[in-house]
Order: structure tokens, then sequence, then C-alpha cells
């Protein structure tokens, strides 16, 4: 278990030097210095130097999990909130559905809930999205929790370890899409209970250990039930 | 009540309210306070207190306001009915309209807006019990809004101001001072590089005087630049130790 | 408007169907109430009032002017209320809309047809001179049930009201004459299903909602009901009997909370 302490950094703090290190993600580069853009972990992989986040808002990149919510029926496309500055758009082409002009609130409207994939971010973050690959469907039942979108990485876990073992302990099927929404299907009961462990996970996810806390609390409630 | 009626400094240099000519009122600063807002800051600077939060960056409405290079920056600053001596009407009126004019452009110098095309970023400033000095307050506390929002920027944006009372100049103006003061210097700053990013000034300063006065606001900026960072890392330190 | 997920609305009706809410209150269970009072040094009276993660802050100011011709020896009383940006990504800074203005009149009739205020104790010179009292309501973080926010923290407010008679040289300041106030509890309805203090998920899908303010003596003083849903009879009066007990208990928290 790692014990070394996290740094946190804030916006405009020097984090090092152009001559000594790369400035990676989260950073810039003035008068020959890095300096941190954010509130954050400061993170130095070998000679690059990265801040991430702790919180803000959603930064789609292609290729993502997402899950969106239709804002908008038009008559070729939907618009979709995907949690980002702006919503996606999602063509016709891009569904599994042979959709006429004019004809798409047939399939999706308003309110509805989609796992899609992100197909395009360009210069001006103009978004496109894909229903068009493996499992990505119109949800139906289940309940969307919101995260930060800057805490997936940690409630999926190393290699998905964090998840495994909520669904190791809870009857459920959960998909966690990198813009912070999270969708659980099962029992209400089970519902609630993982909507209650990923609650945990959000609040204490800049402390170490977090899986193992997390795997003695849900095996402690799951013989609760049983005896 | 005229200027000569009142003495603001004396002899000693010593102010009404018991401060020496380069010392700021008693300042509190927190972040994250609100639930709603994706950032937000609560400060209490003299008897000022402000609450600033924000919310973005979003889909810039209405769209013909969109810029395709950048995110926008709206301020708001309001003032509540009953932070003033006679009942404000609410609202916006003129000066709140110009206070929110620039503050925006202040934080547009620092925010990495170029990051968010065509979206817009929030800033609402509530100022609940004004005390002079508010909009040095206003945007001190955006700066920490931002900050706690997760907003992009090169530094964290602070105000201070300075001026002239009894023909002496000091730092932070309170509630007899600017009323009865010779001349007020509203300063905005990027504290790393010292660059101006909001300036004002009403009254009537000497060339030097106004040097000294700018002096003086810069060293009050850099001051509460400190308590700004404090609390930022304040909030995070108690998430770490899991509450 | 926020757009709500139709799942969302699915799951919030299927924990109601057995028995639960999305925060994992009781259908009649109120959320907890905190209450800070003279928090503004400007104003007359004040108060912050915390509903779950709602926040809502009431300031009182006032200044002498003209009685109403019909009212000639009665003070005035006028309430404003300001849905500022800084509570929600909804809310819009300028003149107020019409939530604003339906919840500033709701909060003042409850304040005015029970007479919590003593206008009639707030004259100068009859004809010429009266009191008046001005109650301004600012929003501040905004998760539902603003409606009972805002009440508790005006009465909470006028409590703490000092006439600043010196300030006009009227002779000394005085506490605001007001009278035992009656108490607004709000509750929505959400297809069958009513529920006590909603929080904003369930507010957003919320088919119909009734507030209703009690007194003391376990009486009536006011009622409004909003949104395009309907109420039975018998819900009505169930919502009337949540209101009465949940209305009591939050009077001793205040009372409590202002030292009496």
């Amino acid at each position: 278990m790692p014990t070394d302490k996290r740094t946190l950094v804030i916006p405009g703090q020097i984090l090092g030097d152009t001559r000594s290190h790369r400035a990676g993600s989260g950073t810039f580069i003035a008068e020959g210095k890095i300096l941190s853009q954010l509130v954050g972990i400061l993170n130095i992989h070998g000679n690059s130097i990265h801040v991430v986040p702790i919180k803000g808002k959603y930064n789609p990149i292609e290729g993502d999990f997402v899950i969106g919510i239709v804002e908008e029926a038009m008559s070729s496309s939907w618009l979709v909130d995907i949690n980002a500055p702006s919503p996606a758009l999602l063509h016709q082409n891009e569904v599994p559905w042979n959709v006429d002009f004019g004809d798409t609130e047939r399939y999706l409207n308003k309110g509805d809930t989609i796992m899609a994939k992100v197909l395009s971010v360009d210069d001006i973050k103009k978004l496109q999205i894909t229903l068009n690959d493996r499992n990505l469907y119109k949800i139906k039942g289940g309940f969307i929790t919101e995260v930060e979108p800057t805490r997936v990485p940690r409630i999926i876990g190393k290699k998905g370890s964090m998840m495994a073992v909520v669904k190791k302990y809870i009857r459920c099927r959960i998909f966690v899409g990198q813009n912070g929404r999270i969708w659980i299907d099962g029992d209400t009961d089970d519902i609630e209970k993982v909507r209650s462990v990923i609650q945990i996970i959000e609040d204490e996810s800049l402390s170490f250990g977090l899986t193992d806390r997390i795997e003695t609390l849900l095996k402690k409630d799951a013989k609760d039930v049983h005896v | 009540m005229k200027t000569e009626d009142v003495k603001l400094i004396d002899a000693k240099g010593i102010r009404l309210d018991g401060r020496k000519i380069d010392e700021l009122r008693p300042i509190k600063i927190e972040s994250g306070v609100l639930h709603r807002a994706d950032g937000s800051c609560y400060l209490e600077w003299g008897g000022n207190k402000v609450f600033a939060a924000v919310y973005g960056p979003r889909e810039a409405i209405p769209r013909h306001t969109q810029n395709p290079l950048r995110a926008i920056v709206n301020a708001k600053y309001n003032m509540a009915a009953f932070s003033v001596e006679d009942r404000k009407r609410p609202g916006p009126d003129r000066r709140s309209r110009e206070i929110s004019k620039v503050i925006s452009e202040a934080l547009e110098k620092v925010i990495l807006t170029e990051q968010f095309p065509r979206s817009m970023i929030d800033v609402a400033i509530e100022v609940l019990d004004a005390e002079a000095g508010t909009r040095c307050a206003g945007l001190t506390a955006a700066g920490v809004a931002l900050a706690d929002a997760g907003i992009p920027m090169i530094d964290i944006p602070v105000g201070c101001a300075a001026g002239k009372i009894g023909g002496k100049v000091v730092l932070d103006l309170g509630k007899e001072e600017d009323n009865f003061g010779d001349a007020d210097v509203p300063l905005g700053i990027s504290p790393r590089t010292g660059e101006i990013i909001l300036l004002q000034m009403d009254g009537h300063l000497t060339f030097d005087e106004f040097n000294t006065a700018l002096d003086y606001a810069i060293e009050g900026c850099n001051k509460v630049s400190k308590l700004q960072k404090e609390a930022l890392l304040r909030k995070y330190d108690t998430i770490k130790e899991g509450k | 408007m926020t757009l709500v997920p139709i799942i969302k609305r699915d799951y919030i009706v299927n924990l109601a169907k057995q028995g639960k809410r999305i925060d994992g209150r009781k259908f009649d269970q109120y959320r907890n109430i905190e209450i800070e009072t003279n928090i503004i040094k400007k104003a007359e009276g004040s108060a912050r009032v915390k509903l779950g993660n709602t926040q809502v802050l009431a300031g009182i100011k006032m200044d002498v002017g003209e009685p109403y011709p019909d009212s000639p020896d009665s003070g005035v009383m006028t309430t404003a209320a300001e849905l500022i940006p800084l509570a929600s990504p909804d809310f819009e800074s300028g003149p107020p809309q019409q939530d604003a203005i339906e919840l500033a009149r709701v909060v003042d009739r409850g304040v005015r047809e029970s007479q919590v205020i003593e206008l009639d104790k707030l004259c100068i010179e009859p004809g010429e001179k009266v009191w008046i009292v001005f109650i301004d309501i600012h929003i501040l973080d905004y998760d539902g049930n603003l409606f009972d926010a805002a009440s508790i923290a005006t009465l909470a407010a006028l409590s703490t009201t000092q006439v600043p008679a010196t300030r006009f040289e009227l002779g000394e300041d005085y506490p605001l004459p007001i009278k035992e106030p009656p108490i607004s509890c709000t509750s929505i309805k959400i297809d069958d299903f009513v529920m006590l203090d909603p929080i904003l998920d369930e507010e957003e899908i919320a088919d119909a909602r009734l507030t209703v303010a009690t007194d003391n003596n376990g009486d009536l003083r006011a009622m409004q009901k909003g949104l395009n849903g309907s109420f039975t009879r018998e819900e009505i009066q169930k919502v009337i009997k949540t209101s009465l007990d949940n209305g009591q208990e939050i009077r001793k928290h205040l009372y409590k909370n202002l030292g009496k």
C-alpha cells in the first residue's frame, strides 16, 4: 500500500522547469517554467509533469464510453447531453436502426437515456457520438447516479478492481460512463446499496487503500444480512 | 457630515477602526460552501459578506453570443436589498452592471477560455452585507470559486483597494474612509506576474500618491492571495483524510 | 429547465411503490433544519436557514414612510424574493420571474394574514408617518422546497428584528412587535404518492404541490396549491394532518433556536 503523501497544487503554482521536464496535462508553460492550471494532484511520470484535476467538467475524448440524455430530436439527428461543456450530435447514420428523415422521434425522444461512444471531437470541440458499437443501446430501467467526472478512474479502480469488488457482493449491473454518469440496474435494494457505496468512494477518492476498505465494508454488510 | 468633521486618521497614523495605514481588515475565506454550484466561495472581509458561485463551462445561450474560439465569462455582481444602510431596490442597476463587466473582463484574462469554445462560464457574486470594497471582495471570492470549480486558469485572480484619507495614502478603505475619504483605487491583479487586470480610481491623487496607493494595493493583493490559497488547500486536506 | 431523464422519474416512482424515497427519508419526514440569526449587520433582522442542502437568507430592513390611505394608522410591510443565479444553474438575474413572485407572495400571505407583524403598533403619526418593514428573501443554494425554507427564514429574521428608532431620531431601538407565527409545510405529489419537504430531484418531477400553514392552535392559516397536477380531497386532508404534526415540530425547533 502506497503511503507517500499526495501533493495538492493550485492554479499558477510552479511545478518544474522545461529544461528538465515535459509539461503534461493540466499544466502550462510560462517563462521556461511548468505551472499548474488547476486545483489537483501533482503526478510526475518519468520526466513529464501532470496535474490530475479534483473537480471539473467532463472533457470528452474520442472513444470514451458515456451515458447521454437526449435533449432534442431533430429531423435527421439528435442533440444529446453528455455532461460536457456543449451537447453532442447523434446522427441518424450512427444508430443501429433505419431512420427515415423526420422520423427520429420514433426511436429516441427527449429525456431518453443512452449508452454511447464519443465518435469525434473537432477543433472547436463540436462533439459527435455513435451507437454503432458493441453493447450500446437505449437504457431502460435502473437508475443513473452522477459523480464528479474526475473521480471516474477511482470508481472503476485499477483494471476495474473497485467495480469488481462491488459486483462481487451486490447483485447488480453497473455501467460507469467516462462522463461521470453511472447506470445501476437490479433490485431497488441493491441499487440503493450501490448508490451508497459509490457515494463513499466519491467522498474518499483522494485517500489511500480505498478498495480494501470498501471490500471490508461490503463483506461486513453481506454477513449482517445472511446471519 | 462634512469631511472636516470626521478625523479619519490620527497624527500617529492610526485609523478610525484602529488599523495602521498599511493594514488589511480581518479576512476569512472558505471554498466549496454551496451544494448546487460547480464551485463556490464564502468570504468575509471586514464587514463585507460575499458569496461567489461558478456554473459551467456550459453551452453559451443565446447561441448568437457563442465565440467559436473561446468561452465567454459572465460575472454577475449583485447586492442584496438589505446589504446597505438604506434598503436598495432588488435586482441589477447601472452600478452593478458596470462592476459585473469589469470583473468579467478581469476574469477572462486568467481563465484558459480557449479550452472551451462556444461555451460560457457563469460567475455569480452576491454581496449580502456591504461595507466598502465589495468589488475587490467579489473578485477575490470569484477567483476561489473558479479554482474550486476546476476551471483551468493561469493564476488565481485577487483584488484589494488602496485609497487616501486625511491626506494620507492607506490600504483597504473601511466604511467611513470610503464615504469621507479623498480617493479610492480598487485593484485586481494576477498575483504571480503582478499583471493588473482590474483598475479603477475615483477622487483626487497626485502622480506620486497614486504610485504609493498602487504599491499598497499590490502588497494587499499578495496578502489576500495567500489566504485564497490556504482556503483551497484546506478544503481538500479534509477530503484526503476521508471525512 | 434542467433535463430530467425519464428513467430517473421511473426509479423514484418505483422506490415510492416500496414506500421509499430517493434520499432515504419517510414520506412524511422533514429534512434537518439549521437556523442562524442576526448574521447581516446592515439589516435590522436576518436569518439563514439550511433545509438539507437548500439555503435561504432573509433580511429585514425598516424605513419611515407614509401609510396607505385606507389604513392611516397602520405600518406597511412588503415582501420580495430573488432567485439569484448563485443558487441554481437555471436562475437568471434581472427582474423577478413568475416563480419568484409566487414565492414572495406565499411568504407574504403567511405573515400578513396571520398578523405576525403587529402593524397597528408601527404607527408613528396617524396618516403621516409609519414604519415600513421590507422583507427580502435571497435563495443561496437550491435543493428543493423554497417555500418552507423562505418562510422559516422570514419568521426567524422577523423575530430578531430591532426597530431602528435611534437612526430616525424616534427614541430607543426596540424589538419588532410580533405575534406567534404560523408554520408552512409543503408536500408534493408524484403519481399517487404524496411526500413532505421535497428535494430538488423530487420537485423536478412533481405533478402537484401543496403548501399548508398552520398555527399553534392547530388551525389553518394559509394554503397554496401549485403545478398542473391535482389532489383528491382525501390527499388534501392527509397533507393537512402531516403539516400540522410537522408544523408543531418546526415551531419548537424555531423557538429553541431563537432562545424562547
